[in-house]
Order: C-alpha cells, then structure tokens, then sequence
C-alpha cells in the first residue's frame, strides 16, 4: 500500500496566543510548531499498515521553511520520503487554495492508494481539505476515521457521526481523514530522530505544479482581521466546602432565577 | 443581491434544529434587502417536511426525495447541492457545521471551486462580499474572515449560535433534479447510539466532567446531573486519555468544540485545551476543590468544593426545582 500523509505545521496546543503586528495573524514569536495532533493519527496509521504488510509512506507539507521540521518529525516517526511544497504565505487559512496546491502535487507524485490527513488542522480549524482534496483528484473520501481496514482493493472505515456510528466502504485509491481515537501515535525513536537528520527532502514551489499562488490566494478565504475572545472575569464563586448542599442549591437558584438558564 | 441557498439537514423524519438556526440567520440577512432565501432538502421520504421551511424564512424550498438520498454520502448530497447551486446562483450557501455539514461543505466548495468560511459564529453580506467572525486557534482567537472572490462562498455555521426565528410565512415548495453521480463511498451500516443520548456538540446543556471526579465509577453523578437538566454529557481530555469514557465526549482542542447556552465543568481544572473548546458557551458554570483552578477565570459561577459532593446535591436540587415548574 503506498499512502501519502499531509502534515500540517501547527502551534502546539499548549501554545498561548498573542495577536502579531500585522493585525490578521498570531504572534509567532515563541511559538513552538508541531504536526497538527489529527495528522499524528493519520501518519501513525499509514505507518501501521505499511509494518503490517508492505508499503511506502510519503508525507507532503506546505509551506515555509519550518515545514522541514514538520516533515523531519513525520520521516522520525516511520515515513520513508519527505516532500515540501514551498510558498504558502499569502494562502494562509485559505482552505481552497491549500487543497488545490495539496491535490496538485499528489497528482505529480502519483500512484498513491491512500491519502491521509488529519480530520481538522488545528489552527485555522477549517476541516475543509481532506474532503477538497479527495474532490479535486476525484477521489472519494471518508471524514473522522476511527477505524480503518483493507482488502480486495478497497477500504472499510468507521466513523463517528452525530448519534452513532457509520461503517463506509469505498474502493481504492481513497481520502481518509484521521480522528481521534484511531490508534495511539507513537514516539519518534533516537534512530529515528537521527536518520531524519540526515534524510532528504524533495521540494517543489507552487509554480512547479502549474499554479499560480496569488491567484490561488485571490479565490478563497483571506483573514481580514483577528482578536482576541473577550476576557472574562468577576464570576460569582461559591464556597462549597464546609456545606457542599447549601453550595450547591444556592447555585441551582442563581442558575434558575439570575441566568435563567435551568 | 443574488441570496442564500441554505441546505437543510434532517434525520429520522425530523428537521435538525441547527438547521433552522441557519435558515433563520440566511432570513435575518437578506431580509433588509429582500434577496430570496432558498431551502433545499436532500433525504429520501422528506417531502412532507418541506413546507414547514418556509415558516423559517424560506421563500422557495427545492426537494430531492429521492431513495438514492436515503443515506448522507458526500458524493451525493455535494451533486444535489451543486444543482441547487446552478438553479439559484447564491451569494452564499448556509449549512450547520454539524458532522454532515462539516463533511459536505469541503466537497461541495471543491464542486462549486469556491472556499467555504468554516464554523462560523458570526456573519453577514457586504456588497460584494460574505464576512464572518470564527473561532481559531480553537477559540484562543477570533478571525474576522471573507470569502476572497468566491461565488457563491460555502457557510458553515456552528450549532446553538444563532437563533431560531419562526415567522408568518410560506414557501413554495418544488422538486429538484439531480443528475445521477457515482457514489463510491458507501454507507454499508449505521450502529446508532444509545437512544435518548444527546450530542454534547450540539446540546443546549452540557455538564462534562474530569480528573476530579477521582474514578470512572463516579460519572454516574456527571450523568445524573445531565439527565435531570436534560443535558448531554461531556468529558475533559484527561479522563479520555486514561479511558474512562469514549473520545466522542470529549470537549476541547483536540475534542469538540461545543457553545451551549450552559456549560458545567465538574471537576476540571481547566486546561487551556479544554477551555479552548467550552469557552463560547453562554454561562459557564465550575465545581473543583482547587480554588486557583483557572476554570475558575472562565466561570460566571462556581463552587469551591469537592464534586463527588457537590454534584448529589446539584441534581436533587435541579429536579426539586424541575418538579415545582
């Protein structure tokens, strides 16, 4: 099985965000990156099935130069080849234009039968591309993956959906995105770590694949601007810990008669 | 002003309340400018529920009723859209950034080869552009987005944002033709959930717990509480990860992202992950021992106090209060 996995470079979620000069972007400064969390599920899986039988694992990241670490991450925990679509500044949180780039290099690497990605990029949050992507090569796609399982040329997915749990079988080659709950990624090992070190990563610019990246960024989404969520504060806190019962109906009563909410 | 196509979900016969809070937004939107508000239905025996639409603004509701509908496949329901798309010419198509929605809408933007503005909580029409307010960063920031040169631009609105506004009015109801697609992903089995549980996504009342309910036995008093308020449940990513309950509870960054109008976190500190997924909620409600939690910082109310104790005292009270009316 030969898949490819696309990495998005995220800040880790532990990261606290400050607004940058610019007005529409995050403060950078600071900021450590990592594989958006989904797309360790989908990388961890793609490794999985090529240990369990045989396979190749390509992982594509687009962007600016820290994607390397991205893609060195991905190469550490079990992918064989690393590809880098360079640019990627002025398309920012443009899903469309993101899609299109991702598609268009999938298609010149050629000869996937499976193309993972996470169910959502944390960051922008769109959980737009897997599904743009499998559209744009014409491919069919299974979002939130919890459970995925092949033979005969096709893929047998669960998923979760609102009020239960679907079961999708779609032929090969296909678009999964990963959801949580799908296995539990590992650690990179040392050997891992320092083989990735050394490992090459193939590059290619958006003009390589036939597209215009201004252009691309004209179509989709542009971040105008960007705040921060009004701060909250001056809550009503109750001491609960000498009588938990009265605590606990005076707070019914604010719920009910105050907020009106119960 | 061309207008909005609003794609309305429903399941098991019942129009998705999320789906009226779209259609109701679309209505609010255009109606300065009287633009149409179009609905369209995809599903398989859903005719009967079309008219019902216009009483939520749709001027026009188009319907594809038909048994290759039966089951949400992206392939599908994305070609019905489209050809609703082509018969309206939009400047935006609303849809609930519910599962399905959240699903279709990347497909579809890809079809239309448009950009689709994602789970958004706030939005409204320029001239010659669709703007929206949505959460980043998992609710660390806010963007203020458009659609760049998009037409139409893909909506998607999240759950329990926008209000449901029903008004004296009728829509004309017609069927719409969906030319025959390939569909290769197909649904072979639906395992439905408990009955009787609610979606913690799209609840109006979440009470979730963590770490400080000390023993997955003891969840039974987070679901005590939920059923007495009529509440879905809910769960913080530590309690996950050391497998007391499924991930399909979890609230946070790397879990749901839930805005009910109440949001009780029993027993959670209150992680900048967790609180990146609960912190739109209209009244957030805390119960930890620690009175430094930073759950605390996120509260409009709160008990310092031990949960395991609290919560038994909690739900006698709420249904005392139910019983009384």
């Amino acid at each position: 099985m030969r898949s490819c996995v696309l990495l998005a470079c995220v800040p880790d979620t532990a990261s606290v965000i400050k607004l940058g000069a610019a007005g529409n972007r995050i403060d950078e400064a600071g900021i450590k990156w990592v594989i958006s969390p989904y797309d360790e599920f989908a990388l961890e899986e793609a490794v999985r099935i090529k240990e369990a039988g045989s396979g190749h694992v390509t992982v594509i990241s687009y962007g600016p130069d820290r994607v390397q670490a991205t893609l060195r991450d991905g190469l550490a925990r079990g992918a064989d080849a690393a590809v880098q679509v360079t640019g990627g500044e002025t398309t920012f949180g443009n899903a469309l234009a993101i899609a299109r780039v991702l598609a268009a290099a999938i298609r010149k690497l050629g000869g996937f039968d499976l193309v993972w990605a996470g169910v959502k990029g944390v960051g922008s949050d769109n959980s737009l591309v897997g599904a743009m992507v499998a559209e744009l090569c014409d491919l069919p796609h299974v979002s939130g993956v919890l459970k995925a399982e092949f033979g005969g040329g096709k893929v047998v997915a669960h998923r979760e959906v609102d009020g239960g749990m679907e079961v999708i079988e779609a032929p090969l080659p296909c678009v999964l995105t990963a959801q949580k709950g799908l296995n539990e990624p590992r650690y990179p090992s040392l050997k891992g770590i320092m083989a990735s070190k050394k490992a090459a990563i193939q590059t290619m610019s958006v003009a390589d694949l036939g597209l215009d990246e201004a252009a691309l960024a004209g179509a989709g989404c542009r971040w105008r601007s960007l705040a921060l969520p009004p701060a909250k504060g001056g809550g009503m806190i109750l001491n609960g810990e000498t009588d938990p019962a009265a605590a606990a109906r005076e707070l019914a009563r604010l719920l009910r008669e105050q907020a009106k909410v119960i | 002003m061309a207008g909005i196509l609003c794609v309305i979900e429903q399941r098991d016969g019942t129009i998705r309340r999320a789906s009226l809070q779209a259609l109701s937004q679309a209505a609010r939107l255009t109606a300065p400018t009287g633009a149409a508000v179009t609905a369209v239905l995809v599903g398989h025996g859903v005719s009967g529920l079309a008219p019902s639409l216009g009483g939520y603004g749709a001027s026009r509701v188009l319907v594809a009723d038909e048994l290759r509908f039966a089951r949400y496949t992206p392939e599908a329901y994305a070609a019905a859209i489209q050809a609703a798309a082509a018969l309206v010419v939009p400047q935006a198509v609303f849809m609930s950034a519910t599962t399905v929605g959240r699903d279709l809408a990347g497909r579809l933007a890809a079809r239309l080869g448009v950009d689709c503005l994602a789970d958004v909580v706030k939005v409204w029409l320029e001239e010659d552009a669709v703007v929206a307010v949505r959460p980043v960063y998992s609710g660390k920031a806010l963007a203020t987005v458009d659609g760049g040169s998009s037409s139409p631009v893909v909506v998607t609105l999240r759950p329990n944002v926008f209000a449901v506004e029903p008004i004296a009015a009728a829509g004309t109801v017609e069927p719409l033709s969906v030319p025959e697609v390939a569909v290769r992903a197909v649904v072979r089995e639906v395992v439905a959930k408990e009955s009787g549980e609610l979606d913690v996504a799209e609840a109006d009342i979440v009470v979730s717990g963590g770490r400080g309910m000390k023993a997955p036995e003891n969840l039974a008093l987070v679901r005590d509480l939920a059923h007495a308020m009529g509440a879905a449940v809910g769960a913080s990513r530590a309690i996950v990860d050391a497998g007391w309950i499924d991930h399909a509870y979890q609230v946070g960054q790397t879990g749901k992202v839930v805005s009910p109008t109440l949001y009780l976190a029993c027993g959670i500190s209150g992680a900048i992950q967790h609180l990146a997924g609960m912190s739109s909620s209209k009244i957030i409600v805390a119960i930890n021992k620690d009175p430094e939690a930073p759950i605390f910082k996120a509260a409009d109310y709160g008990i310092v106090g031990d949960a395991l104790q609290v919560l038994p005292a909690l739900t006698a009270e709420v249904k005392r209060l139910k019983a009384e009316g």
